[in-house]
């Protein structure tokens, strides 16, 4: 697969191929990262839309010195964000919620009732291709800021860094959210499997 | 944070292990409290099975593929392209 440094040149040399491949490449994440932002779809798809006008329109004044992922999601977010009308639970970062049900630990803090087996059934269902269309559901009921950080670190596979500075968060706003986030997604897989493993 | 009682103290149970996971994996943790945690790790499968899970978690979300687009979808990009390069004569 072509790196985005060489689609980036190949476009800035008025490659038609290379926006398609880029298009191809980005549209459905940022399509997923807009919708946390909007409130519908076709709110998500017009701020797509207008992104990949803006990266059009800026490709003469990208100087590189974030990769092209971070700054075209950079682009995504400002113009989800002055498009969006969802309200944003605003999540304290001193708001616990905990990555695991109190419930299950005893009094002295000790698992009473200790996670589930679930990676190889889950590692078998996903090899089937099984499992993707519902982990993508999951994510897309994580709280609007989770949801966020887990499609940028996660599913994107961005650096802390990146996804700081493509949601303007601080470093420690971005870890707590990706906590919760994949706490909550390793409960769905330990619920989905309850019962399977052996 | 604002943690119960049990939580505080110095020593790494397994409620407070699920809560340093991830600066654990993140490399945030600072060298001792990051020795308390692995301590903590070795003598407790339930923690360790917790930690391959998230692992597991974040393996699993990693895999997931970009949907394709549609043929027409395909087709409203190359007239955007299109647009704007005749724009840009």
């Amino acid at each position: 697969m072509e790196s985005d440094g060489e689609l980036l040149l190949r476009l800035r040399s008025g490659d038609e191929r290379a926006f398609t491949s880029l298009v191809e490449r980005y549209h459905d994440p940022m399509l997923r990262l807009a919708a946390s932002f909007v409130p519908s779809r076709a709110v998500a798809e017009e701020v797509v839309q207008d992104t990949w006008l803006a990266l059009l329109r800026g490709l003469g004044g990208f100087e590189g010195r974030s990769s092209l992922k971070t700054w075209l999601f950079s682009i995504l977010v400002n113009q989800a964000r002055k498009t969006g009308t969802r309200e944003h639970r605003s999540v304290p970062v001193a708001d616990p919620e905990p990555a695991v049900d109190p419930s299950r630990f005893g009094a002295s803090g000790g698992w009473a009732d200790p996670p589930e087996h679930w990676i190889e059934a889950a590692e078998g269902r996903m090899q089937a291709g099984k499992l993707a269309h519902r982990v993508r559901a999951w994510i897309e009921d994580l709280p609007g800021r989770q949801r966020e950080v887990v499609l940028l670190r996660d599913v994107e596979g961005m650096s802390s860094q990146e996804v700081c500075t493509v949601l303007a968060i601080s470093d420690v706003n971005q870890r707590v959210l990706l906590h919760r986030g994949r706490s909550r997604l390793r409960q769905l897989f330990e619920d989905e499997f309850r019962g399977e493993a052996r | 944070m604002r943690l119960p009682g049990v939580l505080r103290g110095r020593d790494v149970i397994c409620q407070r292990a699920v809560e340093l996971v991830t600066d654990y994996l993140e490399g945030t943790l600072s060298r001792s409290a990051r020795r308390r945690f692995e301590s903590h790790l070795a003598v407790c499968p339930h923690c360790t099975e917790y930690l391959a899970q998230m692992r597991e978690t974040i393996s699993l979300t990693g895999r997931l593929a970009p949907e394709d687009l549609t043929p027409q979808m395909r087709d409203e990009f190359v007239e955007l392209y299109r647009r704007w390069t005749a724009e840009q004569q």
